[in-house]
């Protein structure tokens, strides 16, 4: 029985079918869990396991090396302001404490309603329009506290809901083409590479 | 005054809006080098971009068609483009992929006409939201359009490109650590040797791994030859590069301008890039090519921006970035802000970077906010020796990869051109900026 949604799942096998090697599409497999669950869900963990032929602790020691995927809940946004070093001399600590007072949660928690997480970010290579803030990945550049209250209040009202997706969600393009294209001739230079290595190892 | 006549190579279609879809693209030259490219033997399109002499533009700065030679004959190889853009003060990659997508994935597929490989893997930074999706976009166009999948342009030549997205990890733009992330496993640096993938690269078969911006730059040298390429910049460094100015200057944002026939000052101050320091303060310090990179006083101002011309002076071009400091910046904080950068992404691997950022991190933390101690500037500059034995520049390696060697850069940049600020956070302690 799939934890995935029947969408996600179908997703997630094209996804494993791109590569060379299951294994290969782990992140992209763990985004994809999260776009379901908002975060790694022992289920979610668990499917991801199988579908890359591995081990779930595996995939939960994979995960925590990436800095995007959780194994805890957080909020339906997570706000990431930028304090390296072009933030830093652009005011990113202000911003930052800012933001911990707007949204009513410290760095690194989430808001009691559940709404939003805040973190510090390393650099989001966004440094001209700094200090720089993101919302699940998105660039919202608001440089100042004010842009930055209203942004939250539009977040709060859903104004925001076609530029901002919910957390998890990464890549709303899907891939469209190439898959049935070159697969033949693919498949044939893959084969080719196994019978190469068999007889590198049987030498 | 900077020199402006070069021509646009990678950053052509700023001035449109709509620069990322395809109409644009076609309706400004797209896809005319890969036709032209498909026309040539694979191994004369290598040709032209060794003779462009085409400069990495990821940070180390290999010449991309040597890397292209080094690549084992084997049955099957791949190509694998480097996009996890996170030195930081670096932006230059997420504007290629947001603003003119298509163009990188024309330079990717000339990259694997050229090299006759026929799987390709573009590796973008996760945290590039919309750049994730607008290059998925050019990618889903790319096969609309007949220029990928199966033979392309009705040739013999057939790619297959996959774009596949990082999650937060800094060590993954190092290309092995990046490969480990492309098998689906953390991302920890490969020991060396082998070193470099061309030998022993994903799944153990050969692998080229080039920059976002040096595959950007392959359309123009195709269609106008190698030779006008090389003919702009000077020396060894040809060419047009993208910098990435930010920090305390008026105008911060991505700039393409010649190479070493402009300085660093021009890029500061001309009005049409940098525009100035704000509020027209001195220059204290400026960091030449992302926070890996020792810093230059303002007496260097006048260097010209080229790989070589930067090197013989003790530091890098690097990833192209380049931050101002202006006499209202406490150095100690900066150089604290920058070292804790490295010790949270720090793989851990090697003990030297694992221990040394966070020690450093802590002794800085204690200089720049209260409790620092005389004998800490000395014992930073020991630990510094620890993991870059000497501080020569460059650095000597202790370490699997050069995330170690970069961690001393700073502090020790800091240390040797302002130590009265150190003392002066001693004597106070804390930050006298407050």
């Amino acid at each position: 029985m799939s934890h995935f949604r029947v969408e996600i799942r179908q997703r997630a096998e094209e996804l494993v079918a791109l590569y060379p090697r299951a294994r290969s599409a782990m992140l992209p497999l763990l985004h994809l869990a999260q776009e379901q669950d908002g975060y790694l869900s022992d289920e979610g963990i668990a499917e991801v396991a199988e579908m890359t032929g591995t081990t779930p602790a595996d995939v939960r020691g994979t995960a925590l090396f990436y800095d995007m995927f959780y194994l805890e809940p957080v909020g339906k946004y997570v706000v990431g302001v930028c304090t390296n070093i072009a933030c830093l001399l652009a005011g990113g600590e202000e911003m930052l404490e800012h933001a911990s007072a707007t949204l009513g949660c410290a760095v690194g928690a989430t808001s009691s309603d559940g709404l939003f997480t805040l973190e510090e970010s390393e650099c989001l290579a966004d440094c001209n329009i700094a200090p720089c803030v993101q919302v699940n990945h998105r660039y919202v550049r608001t440089t100042t506290p004010e842009a930055f209250d209203s942004l939250v209040a539009d977040l709060r009202a859903g104004r925001l809901d076609h530029d901002v997706p919910s957390h998890g969600t990464l890549i709303r393009v899907r891939r469209s083409g190439g898959l049935h294209a070159p697969r033949a001739e693919v498949a044939a230079q893959r084969a080719s590479a196994r019978e190469a290595r068999a007889t590198r190892e049987t030498k | 005054m900077a020199t402006l006549s070069a021509p646009r190579i990678v950053s052509s279609r700023s001035e449109f809006a709509d620069s990322h879809t395809l109409a644009r693209y076609l309706s400004t030259g797209g896809y005319v080098a890969l036709r032209k490219a498909l026309t040539m033997f694979p191994e004369d399109v290598a040709t032209e971009v060794d003779e462009a002499s085409l400069l990495g533009r990821g940070g180390a700065g290999f010449p991309a068609g040597r890397k292209w030679s080094m690549l084992r004959k084997s049955p099957v190889s791949y190509l694998v483009v480097n996009g996890d853009e996170s030195e930081p003060a670096t932006f230059k990659d997420h504007y290629l992929v947001e603003r003119d997508p298509h163009q990188l994935v024309e330079g990717i597929i000339i990259a694997a006409y050229a090299l006759q490989v026929t799987q390709a893997f573009v590796f973008l930074r996760g945290e590039f939201a919309l750049g994730l999706e607008r290059v998925q976009q050019a990618v889903n166009d790319a096969y609309e359009h007949g220029a990928l999948g199966s033979r392309i342009f009705g040739s013999e030549f057939s790619l297959d490109v996959v774009v596949h997205p990082g999650a937060g990890a800094y060590i993954c733009g190092e290309e092995t650590a990046l490969i480990e992330a492309l098998e689906g496993k953390r991302g920890f640096p490969r020991i060396k040797p082998p070193f470099f993938p061309a030998v022993t690269g994903l799944y153990g078969e050969p692998t080229v791994v080039n920059n976002v911006e040096t595959m950007s730059n392959l359309p123009w040298i195709v269609e106008h030859g190698g030779a006008a390429f090389a003919a702009l910049g000077g020396g060894r460094s040809t060419g047009t590069r993208l910098f990435a100015l930010a920090g305390r200057v008026r105008n911060p944002g991505v700039y393409e301008i010649e190479m070493v026939k402009n300085t660093f000052r021009d890029l500061i101050y001309d009005l049409q890039l940098g525009g100035g320091v704000i509020d027209d303060r001195a220059i204290k310090a400026i960091i030449p090519g992302g926070v890996s990179a020792p810093w230059f006083g303002p007496d260097l101002l006048d260097l010209p921006l080229g790989q070589d011309e930067v090197a013989e002076k003790g530091s890098m071009l690097g990833s192209g970035s380049i931050v101002v400091l202006d006499d209202t910046t406490c150095v100690v904080r900066a150089a604290w802000r920058i070292t804790k950068f490295f010790s949270r992404e720090s793989c851990g691997q090697c003990t030297p970077c694992r221990e040394g950022s966070g020690w450093i991190e802590r002794v800085m933390y204690r200089l720049e906010h209260g409790g620092g101690r005389m004998e800490d500037i000395d014992l930073l500059l020991d630990l510094c020796d620890n993991i870059a034995p000497g501080l020569t520049w460059p650095p000597q390696q202790t370490t699997i990869c050069v995330l170690g060697p970069s961690i001393p850069s700073s502090v020790h940049s800091a240390i040797q051109m302002f130590r009265d600020d150190f003392v002066a956070h001693v004597r106070r302690g804390g930050c006298p900026h407050g």
